[in-house]
């Protein structure tokens, strides 16, 4: 195929954001493209599929405005690929990859291939070093390590983004020599979420080692696409060849599978749940699983994707098949948003799957996994009596539950409750967490091994 | 040769379609493109050959040339599999990862069976004896656990030539045949085409329990040896705890784990931790009998479509050493979505929910190469593998089809549940929805070797969560108080065999394995108990007082007494008895 330059006149069809080009020789799949328009302004596109001599090309900015007379389009000889330099870090991106502040353009050290390869699995290392996130109902319940990828499900108009910027801003601390950078990936949200996080990373001076991408609400949908993938080379080429300890903040993610459904209805896709094409499991991986860490590197990736469920519906396919391929969630709960509770966080149903391996003697504390079943089953035992109570009246609850209800109101105000810019030590939140237990009677601490009973249960109050 | 190379005419995703490679055969593996990536026939119209394809086709494009291999898709089996980890396509991990760095690079290949590995054989034919398809030839050490039999080839057979003891790499010649074509040379290797069953001689009904170390599924919902069983749940629910609970604790000779479509970390996780844990019978590290197969999720998916079958010929082979085989499988619906993908992008008709319509035969077709056999070979040896299978239903929704074909061909049913698990309580598995058709296999196997009790135990502990159930819908109407003394009882009785029985923590080291003898114990104790407070309240004690005894916490506590201390359970036992006793004095 060599370094010919094939440019070509033959657009044939578009569709939606699709275009078919006719007539053409050596195009690969894969290949990126340039669509030059009469008045000189250039799109670019990605070819879908190619079928002898016609290549279908994905248009990232749309096709609105364009004519199969007056458009010529090149293909590049390569795929998507992205300059990378370290001069990224506290810069503003488009969905194109284009520098949107008033800085300089970006000299890059190094182009990468966008799509990224994938970790070969006996390459990867554990994760399994604690971050504190300050967070209690993360930290102790939820403790999120190190490469792993857990994701915020929420509702529209919770305030997913608020704890969100809050995990970035106060998970920093680091041990000395270590390098942390934040970067930031914005999918079809609106200016006002876009800007505050901005503003945010502004005032604590995060920006200075934050890269950004943005896409607002009223970019092009296509660009959705790629733009995670321009997100995660970046945090790739900060993790594993910078040295550095990257938080990756994906949101929102059910922007992202809007868009593949659109591109997967415009090529007349066979659908399966709720229109979005079948293999919406398998893409969403590919973002997904570039969070981690790599034996001998020193630097990891880990991810915070966003999503709002249509309908707080954990069912829905967005964040069904996000759950299926991330290392838990966080569940963000409307009913406690309603009651005034920040960060409301619903800890039944919250999960972190790595958190075994990143707690105990050395990492937290030797009673943090006991302290942590503790308070789940209590809480769960608590809200179980409330229930019967608003069924039955108070009534009806024996003197056990009277006191695990009054435990689960003790746990949502002050152990889940907590200020935006509280940032509390993992000591803090086993503090807390021993001071409710200690409303319950040792005998009924079931989870938890005598010898920590004696060293930490409150004595006398 | 004619039509040994074609060239590319279209390519969409993982699916190419090329052209003149006349006398293909389907599913027949050819080299696509300049990097020569790794394909699979997999539908042939007219001059077009459509081809899956393992690897990422980015950079493929038309005119680029197709080379055919004149194989399908096949493994290489023999020693050096075991502690192997591979890809769908047995694509050795560890030696790609030494070669080519972090990242899988495309169309790279290392022979899956170490050539630089010497291998002593030893020989247990001699010269002169007659030998056929699956006779031992002779015996290599693999791993401290496993004795890998170097077997003739099935559909072989002839005289033993030369035969003895030699050491070298899986290529070296361990024995001549003189068979009925002329002499022909058996090395310690074997290709087998991964979409057929290995032959046996026939399948046998399976009779032995397989032990699992897991209370609720050994007491409740057994598996045997051969057997089927699957593992469906929504996220979060702990299917991936189970079949790694299975693949540590499983009293299998050999574990084949399928990492089908899932996370990159898990894979992770068995590999750093399996070394470290030792068998429960024989003390050797877990990794001396696994062989791992990891095609995460996001890694191509055609080879996931490959990956279990890979996976299942390799379980094969071993049990046609005559061992018991355990395979995982996790996730077969990633499986079935890599062939809804597939059958897509070959624009087939779509059955349910999108799946083609031959989604049921193919996972059926899958499970029934599981079984208890007896092997080829003249010895009429036995071997067994056993399928476990893990299914990922969206939103939890167990009417989806990946779900229902494979509860028609399963025969063990361990269904999670979501709300067990926001519970905490773990193994998720639902007792009451869940099932086992091995049960009386199992049952009149404990019933011989474990205590005469087991299955009389079992049916009353069964009895009493189902009574719970009924009763717990009356508390959540008219409370608690309205339930009789005895009634009362039961339900403390029941709550017990949940938390102090079902509930098993996979992560404490004293909780994580229960032998049969102390699961039987265990459960023993929790209907003594029961028992005895029923006594104590006909003979006057307090309802307040039964369920309040100090002993309780002993109860509660027994789960982690050591295997090597069950005399404690008479201690604990004598105590229940005292202590009611003294209530009602």
């Amino acid at each position: 195929m060599g370094n010919i330059i094939r440019e070509y006149r033959t657009v044939k069809e578009i569709s939606g954001p699709l275009m078919l080009v006719d007539d053409v020789e050596g195009v690969t799949y894969g290949e990126l493209a340039e669509i030059k328009m009469e008045d000189g302004s250039i799109r670019r596109g990605r070819v879908l599929e190619v079928h002898g001599k016609k290549a279908m090309v994905q248009v990232f900015e749309g096709t609105r405005g364009l004519s199969p007379q007056d458009v010529r389009v090149k293909f590049l000889a390569k795929g998507m690929e992205l300059g990378m330099s370290i001069d990224m870090l506290g810069r503003v991106f488009d969905g194109s990859g284009r520098p949107m502040d008033d800085g300089p353009a970006i000299i890059p050290e190094k182009y990468l291939n966008v799509n990224g390869n994938q970790i070969n699995p006996y390459a990867r290392d554990y994760p399994n070093e604690f971050i504190q996130t300050g967070i209690s109902t993360i930290d102790l319940l939820n403790t999120l390590v190190r490469g792993q990828k857990l994701p915020l499900f929420s509702g529209s108009g919770l305030p997913h983004s608020r704890i969100a910027a809050q995990i970035a801003r106060q998970a920093t601390v680091l041990k000395t020599g270590e390098k942390f950078a934040v970067v930031f990936a914005a999918m079809g949200i609106t200016f006002e979420e876009a800007e505050f996080f901005i503003a945010d990373f502004r005032k604590t001076g995060a920006i200075e080692r934050s890269v950004l991408f943005i896409n607002l609400a009223d970019d092009p949908p296509i660009e959705r696409l790629t733009l995670p993938r321009m997100a995660l080379t970046t945090a790739e080429f900060l993790a594993f060849e910078k040295d550095m300890h990257v938080l990756v903040i994906l949101t929102d993610i059910t922007n992202y599978c809007e868009a593949l459904r659109e591109i997967s209805a415009a090529r007349k896709e066979v659908p399966g749940r709720r229109g979005y094409p079948g293999y919406l499991y398998t893409d969403l991986s590919t973002i997904y699983e570039r969070a981690g860490r790599i034996k001998g590197k020193k630097g990891s990736i880990t991810q915070i994707p966003v999503l709002t469920m249509p309908e707080d519906d954990k069912t829905h396919p967005i964040p069904d098949l996000t759950g299926y391929i991330t290392e838990g969630q966080i569940i963000i709960l409307r009913p406690l948003h309603t009651q005034g509770i920040y960060p409301p966080v619903d800890v039944l149903p919250s999960l972190s799957r790595l958190k075994d391996k990143g707690i105990g003697v050395g990492k937290t504390r030797e009673d943090h996994s006991d302290v942590m079943n503790q308070l789940y089953a209590a809480y769960a035992q608590g809200k179980n009596a409330r229930e019967l109570a608003v069924i039955l009246g108070e009534s009806a609850l024996t003197e056990e539950d009277v006191l695990f209800v009054k435990f689960s109101d003790a746990f949502e105000d002050r152990f889940v409750r907590q200020g935006e810019y509280e940032n509390r030590t993992i000591e803090e939140s086993l503090r807390i967490g021993w001071e409710l237990l200690g409303m319950l009677p040792p005998n009924l601490l079931k989870r938890v091994r005598d010898e920590f009973i004696e060293r930490y249960y409150p004595k006398s109050s | 040769m004619d039509g040994m190379k074609g060239e590319v005419i279209k390519v969409s995703g993982p699916l190419v379609v090329a052209k003149g490679l006349t006398g293909a055969r389907m599913y027949e593996m050819v080299r696509v493109g300049e990097l020569g990536l790794f394909g699979e026939i997999i539908e042939i119209k007219r001059d077009e050959y459509s081809i899956q394809t393992y690897e990422e086709t980015e950079g493929l494009g038309p005119g680029q040339p197709v080379v055919r291999t004149g194989e399908p898709l096949s493994v290489e089996l023999g020693p050096g599999l075991i502690r192997s980890i591979y890809d769908g396509i047995q694509r050795p991990l560890d030696v790609l990862a030494r070669d080519f760095g972090e990242y899988i690079v495309r169309g790279t290949q290392r022979p899956a069976l170490d050539r630089s590995k010497i291998w002593g054989f030893v020989p247990v034919a001699h010269t002169g004896d007659t030998v056929k398809g699956g006779d031992i030839l002779g015996t290599v050490q693999e791993s401290a656990l496993v004795s890998h039999k170097i077997m003739v080839p099935p559909g072989r057979m002839g005289t033993v030539g030369q035969i003895g003891p030699v050491s070298g790499n899986v290529d070296t010649e361990v024995a001549v045949i003189e068979g009925p074509d002329g002499p022909f040379g058996v090395t310690m290797v074997q290709r087998w085409p991964v979409r057929d069953s290995r032959p046996t001689k026939r399948k046998i009904a399976p009779t032995q329990t397989m032990t699992t170390g897991q209370r609720i599924i050994d007491m409740f919902f057994p598996i045997v040896k051969g057997g089927t069983a699957c593992v469906p749940g929504p996220f979060g629910s702990g299917k991936t705890v189970v079949q790694h609970q299975l693949a540590k604790w499983a009293d299998a000779q050999i574990v084949v784990y399928v990492g089908c479509g899932e996370r990159g970390n898990e894979m992770t996780d068995v590999l750093m931790e399996f070394p470290h844990l030792k068998d429960p019978t024989t003390g050797e590290p877990l990794m001396e009998r696994t062989v791992l197969i990891a095609n995460t999720s996001n890694m191509p998916v055609a080879a996931r479509e490959a990956s279990v079958f890979t996976g299942i010929s390799i379980a094969e082979y071993f049990r046609d050493m005559g061992y018991s085989v355990a395979l995982m499988a996790d996730s077969t619906s990633r499986w079935a979505e890599a062939m809804r993908e597939i059958s897509g992008r070959l624009e087939e008709m779509p059955g349910e929910e999108g799946y083609p319509a031959y989604l049921g035969s193919r996972i059926a077709g899958f499970y029934e190469r599981a079984g208890a056999v007896i092997c080829i070979g003249s010895d009429d040896r036995h071997g067994a593998v056993s399928i476990i299978g893990a299914v990922s239903p969206p939103g939890g929704d167990l009417s989806e089809p990946v779900v229902q074909t494979t509860l028609r061909v399963v025969k063990v049913y361990w269904g999670l549940d979501d709300k067990l698990a926001f519970a905490r309580h773990f193994p998720a598995i639902n007792w009451l929805a869940s099932y086992s058709l091995y049960q009386e296999i199992v049952d009149s196997d404990a019933d011989d070797t474990v205590d005469k009790m087991w299955s009389v135990n079992r049916r009353r502990a069964m009895t009493i969560l189902q009574k719970e159930a009924e009763l717990d819908e009356l508390v959540r109407l008219v409370g608690i108080d309205a339930l009789s003394l005895e009634d009362r009882l039961l339900m403390q009785a029941a709550r017990m065999i949940r938390e102090d029985f079902l509930h098993q923590n996979a992560f404490d080291d004293r909780d994580t394995y229960t032998s049969p003898r102390k699961q039987f114990m265990l459960l023993n104790l929790i209907l003594r108990y029961y028992d005895e407070i029923r006594t104590g309240l006909a003979d006057g004690a307090t309802l307040d007082a039964l369920l309040k005894l100090n002993v309780l916490d002993e109860i509660t506590r027994a789960k982690l007494i050591p295997e090597d201390d069950l005399e404690r359970f008479r201690s604990i036992e004598s105590d229940i008895v005292n202590s009611i006793r003294a209530l009602v004095w």
